[in-house]
C-alpha cells in the first residue's frame, strides 16, 4: 500500500490539515469549540479558507450548497456534543439528497470517552443511520488514512456524506503524517460499469414502446451526465420529465421537457407517467413524492431501472430490466446500443403519444391566478425572479410552497443551479445552502429563495456572508405563515388554521433584520415593483441583499396530488381535476 | 413470512455489529437471532443472521446490508444444504425421584448434564431449532427454573468454504 510520508513529527491537528489539503479542499464551514481546538490552531496557517459560520446547521447546509453547486466534496467542522450534534439535520439531509459531504467533529480525549464528559456525545453512534460511513479516529497515526478513506466514501459510487470524530488527544499527540496514495476498503466496490446484456435489453424495449417516458432524478445531476442525457433523450425523441432533485439536469426551455412530476408536478408530467408504457429511470427512486400511491403509479408501464445503487432497484416498483452503473457511463451505453438499433433499421413511433403529450401540456400549462386585491402573488415574483436573474443563476429554496412554486416558475437550463432539500425536507436550508454555493461559485449570482418560516430558522448566516464577503441575494417570499401547513390546513383541516400564523408581515421586520446584519434590505409590496426592485437588488453586490416580497397568504400550491392519493386524482386547481383525454 | 439464514462477513471493527443492529432497526426488519464470532481469517468476523421476512424485503436486508462499508460478503444458506445448530443451556429441577427421568431424556437428546446440585441439574444440549425446542417440551413438567439460549450458527454442507460461494444478493440482475 502507498503512503506518502512527511517523515517529521507534528500534531495529529497538523497532520489532520495537511490531509485535508491532500484532499484538495479548498473552504471549510465550521465553529471551534474545546475538543476541537487544536485543530484550529494549524488550520489558521492552512491556505484553506475556513469560514466561521454562526450555527453548525449553517456550516452543515453551507458544506451542501457548496457540494451541489460545484459538484465537489463539502467540508464542514464542528467540536464534540452539541457542536457535532447540530450537524445532524444537514448530515440527515445530505444522506437523503446523496450530497458528498466530509463532516469533522472534535471528540473528548479518549480516556473519556463514555463516561458522560463535558460535551460528549457519541456522534459515530447518533449518526450511523445517517451517513454513508462514519469513523471514530483516537489514533492520531490513522487520521491520513481516514481522511482519504472518507473522501473517497463521500464522492464515489451513490455519493454521501461521511462523518470522522477525531478525539482530542489524537489532535494532540505527536504522530507522522502519511497519506495513502491507495483506497483499500474491501467492502465497497461499487459498480459503475453497466451489464451489457441489460443495456441492449433495454434498448430493444425502447424500440417497441409505444409511450416511453425519460423518468430522470437527482442522479444523473449527481454523475454529471446531463450531457449525455439531453443525447439520449434527442436521438430517441422520447419525452423527458426531470423529478425536484433533477430540475436542471434537462433544459426546461427543450420541446420534449414535460416539467416536473410529482405531488406538485405538471399535468404533462404527470399524466406522462400515469399512461406511459415503459419508464426509463435514470437516477431516480420512486420516491412517495413522485409515485403517489404507489399501486396506482404508472399502473401500464414496464420498468427500466438504472441506478448506481443496487438498492434502490426494485425498493418500491418491481422492476423490469435493473441496470446497475454510473448515469455518466449507462447513458452513453444506452445512446450506443440504441444508434445501432436505429442502424439496423428498428426505431420506435411514439407519434400517437407525442400528441396525447401535447394535447395535455396545451390544455394544462402551469400557471396561477392573480390575487383579485391587487396584491402581490408569490408565483408571479419568482417567475419574473428567474426571468431577471437568469438560468446561469444559482437558487437555492427552503421547504414549502416557495420551494415548489421555486421548481415550477424558474427556468433551469443547467445541472447544479438548483439546490434544495428534496429528501428530508429541511426548512432553512436555503440561506445557508446559497452561501456555500457562492463560496465555491463566486462569480455567479446565489440566490436564496426563501419563504418567512424557513428564513427564520437560519438567517443568523447573513452575518456571515456579510462579514466573509459572500453577497448572496436572499428572495424572501413572506406570506406572514407556515404556507405549505396552511395550505394542507385550507385542504384537510377545513380551514383551521392551528399555529401556521407566524405574523411576520409585523414582526421581524426583515428589512430591519437585514440591515443589523450588515446586508442591504428591500421590500415589495406591489406587483408593479417587483421587476426594479429584483433590477436594484441584481446591482447590489457589495454586500448580501434581501428582499422582503410581502406576498398574498392564501395563494396555493398547483397541480396537487394529495398524500397518499394516487396520481390519477391529480387537481389542477381546487376540486378541479383534469380531463385527461379519450386516447386511454 | 419464511425464515431465512443469512451468513455475513465483516470486518472485526469497533461498532460493526451496531452498524448492522441499526440497520435492521431503521428499516423495520426482524432479527429472530443473530450470533457473531471470529473466522478462520484474522480481523473477520461472521455473524449468522436469522430473518423473519417476505421474499422482496430479503432481497433488501442483503443490498442494504451490502451498502454498508464493512460489510463484505452476504450469503444465503438454504437449510437444506446447511448445518445450523443452536446451544442451549438449561436448569430443570431434580429430586431423587425425577432425576433418573431426567438423565434418560438427556440421553435420548444427545444432551449432557454440565452441573448437579441437590434439587436441579443444568443441562446442555446442542441441536437446530426444533430438536431444542423438543427437548424443552420433555423438560418442561419436571420445572424448568432458567433457561438461555443461544443464536444460531451455520455453515453449508460440502468442501466449499464460504470465500467460494458466490455473493447471494444479486447486484446487477437485481
Amino acid at each position: 500500500m502507498g503512503e506518502q510520508s512527511t517523515g517529521a513529527q507534528i500534531t495529529g491537528a497538523q497532520s489532520l490539515v495537511l490531509s485535508l489539503e491532500a484532499a484538495g479542499v479548498t473552504d471549510v464551514f465550521g465553529i471551534p469549540g474545546g475538543a476541537i481546538l487544536p485543530l484550529y490552531d494549524p488550520l489558521m496557517d492552512s491556505r484553506i479558507r475556513h469560514i466561521l459560520v454562526r450555527h453548525e446547521q449553517g456550516a452543515g447546509h453551507a458544506a451542501e450548497g457548496f457540494a451541489g453547486a460545484t459538484g465537489r466534496v463539502g467540508v464542514c467542522l464542528a467540536t464534540s456534543g452539541p457542536g457535532a450534534t447540530n450537524l445532524v439535520t444537514p448530515i440527515a439531509d445530505a444522506a437523503m439528497d446523496s450530497i458528498p459531504m466530509v463532516a469533522i467533529t472534535g471528540q473528548v480525549p479518549s480516556g473519556a470517552i463514555g463516561t458522560d464528559a463535558f460535551q460528549e456525545a457519541d456522534i459515530r453512534g447518533i449518526t450511523m443511520p445517517i451517513t454513508k460511513h462514519n469513523y471514530l479516529v483516537t489514533n492520531p497515526d490513522d487520521i491520513p488514512r481516514a481522511i482519504a478513506e472518507a473522501f473517497h466514501i463521500a464522492s464515489t459510487g451513490r455519493p454521501g456524506p461521511v462523518l470522522v470524530d477525531v478525539s482530542k488527544d489524537a489532535l494532540q499527540a505527536l504522530t507522522t503524517y502519511n497519506w495513502p496514495t491507495t483506497i483499500d476498503l474491501p467492502g465497497y466496490h461499487p459498480v459503475t460499469k453497466p451489464h451489457a446484456k441489460q443495456v441492449r435489453d433495454a434498448a430493444s424495449m425502447i424500440i417497441a414502446a409505444k409511450s416511453p417516458v425519460l423518468y430522470v432524478g437527482g442522479g444523473v445531476i449527481r454523475a454529471n451526465a446531463a450531457v449525455a442525457l439531453c443525447k439520449l433523450a434527442e436521438i430517441s425523441g422520447i419525452p423527458v420529465v426531470t423529478t425536484l432533485m433533477a430540475r436542471g439536469a434537462f433544459p426546461d426551455s427543450h420541446p420534449q421537457h414535460l416539467g416536473m412530476p410529482g405531488m406538485h408536478g405538471s399535468v404533462a408530467a404527470v399524466g406522462a407517467l400515469q399512461k406511459s408504457d415503459l419508464l426509463i429511470t435514470l437516477g431516480a427512486r420512486f420516491d412517495d413524492r413522485v409515485t403517489g400511491k404507489l399501486s396506482t403509479f404508472a399502473p401500464n408501464a414496464s420498468i427500466i431501472h438504472a441506478d448506481i445503487d443496487p438498492a434502490e432497484i426494485g425498493k418500491n416498483r418491481y422492476v423490469d430490466i435493473p441496470i446497475v452503473g454510473d448515469m455518466a457511463e449507462v447513458i452513453p451505453e444506452l445512446v450506443m446500443a440504441l444508434e445501432a438499433e436505429y442502424a439496423a433499421g428498428n426505431r420506435g413511433d411514439y407519434g400517437a403519444w407525442w400528441a396525447l403529450l401535447n394535447r395535455m401540456r396545451e390544455t394544462y400549462p402551469m400557471g396561477y391566478d392573480l390575487p383579485d386585491d391587487g396584491t402581490l402573488s408569490p408565483q408571479y415574483v419568482i417567475e419574473r425572479l428567474g426571468l431577471i436573474s437568469g438560468p446561469d443563476s444559482i437558487y437555492a429554496a427552503g421547504v414549502g410552497q416557495h420551494q415548489m412554486w421555486a421548481a415550477q416558475f424558474i427556468g433551469y437550463e443547467n445541472p447544479n443551479t438548483w439546490l434544495n432539500s428534496g429528501g428530508l425536507g429541511t426548512m432553512g436550508f436555503a440561506v445557508p445552502a446559497a452561501m456555500g454555493a457562492k463560496v465555491g461559485c463566486p462569480d455567479k449570482t446565489v440566490w436564496a429563495v426563501d419563504g418567512d418560516g424557513c428564513f427564520q430558522m437560519t438567517n443568523q448566516e447573513l452575518a456571515t456572508c456579510a462579514i466573509n464577503d459572500i453577497p448572496i441575494k436572499v428572495a424572501l417570499i413572506n406570506n406572514s405563515s407556515l404556507g405549505m401547513v396552511r395550505q394542507w390546513q385550507t385542504l384537510f383541516y377545513n380551514s383551521r388554521y392551528s399555529n401556521t400564523d407566524l405574523e411576520s408581515h409585523r414582526i421581524p421586520d426583515f428589512v430591519k433584520l437585514a440591515d443589523a446584519y450588515g446586508c442591504h434590505g428591500l421590500r415589495c409590496e406591489s406587483p408593479d415593483d417587483v421587476d426594479t426592485t429584483i433590477e436594484k437588488a441584481m446591482g447590489m453586490n457589495d454586500a448580501p441583499v434581501v428582499i422582503d416580497f410581502i406576498v398574498h397568504r392564501d395563494a396555493m400550491v398547483w397541480p396537487m396530488v394529495a398524500a397518499g392519493a394516487s396520481n390519477d386524482e391529480i387537481l389542477v386547481a381546487r376540486a378541479m381535476a383534469p380531463d385527461w383525454g379519450s386516447d386511454d | 413470512m419464511s425464515r431465512h439464514t443469512l451468513s455475513v462477513l465483516v470486518e472485526d471493527t469497533p461498532g460493526v455489529l451496531a452498524r448492522v443492529a441499526i440497520l435492521f432497526s431503521r428499516r423495520g426488519f426482524n432479527i429472530e437471532s443473530l450470533a457473531v464470532g471470529p473466522t478462520e481469517v484474522p480481523q473477520v468476523s461472521r455473524m449468522t443472521i436469522v430473518v423473519n421476512v417476505e421474499g422482496a424485503p430479503l432481497e433488501q436486508v442483503t443490498k442494504q446490508l451490502n451498502k454498508l462499508i464493512n460489510v463484505l460478503k452476504i450469503v444465503e444458506l438454504d437449510p437444506d444444504s446447511s448445518v445450523q445448530r443452536e446451544i442451549l443451556l438449561v436448569k430443570v429441577k431434580a429430586d431423587l425421584e425425577t432425576r433418573s427421568h431426567i438423565l434418560e431424556t438427556v440421553q435420548l437428546f444427545r444432551a449432557k448434564v454440565v452441573d448437579v446440585a441437590s434439587d436441579a441439574v443444568t443441562i446442555e444440549a446442542t441441536g437446530n431449532g426444533d430438536k431444542l425446542a423438543a427437548l424443552l417440551r420433555v423438560l418442561e413438567p419436571f420445572g424448568i427454573k432458567e433457561l438461555v439460549k443461544s443464536g444460531a450458527v451455520a455453515m453449508a454442507r460440502g468442501a466449499r468454504s464460504i470465500s467460494d460461494r458466490p455473493v447471494r444478493s444479486a447486484d446487477r440482475s437485481a
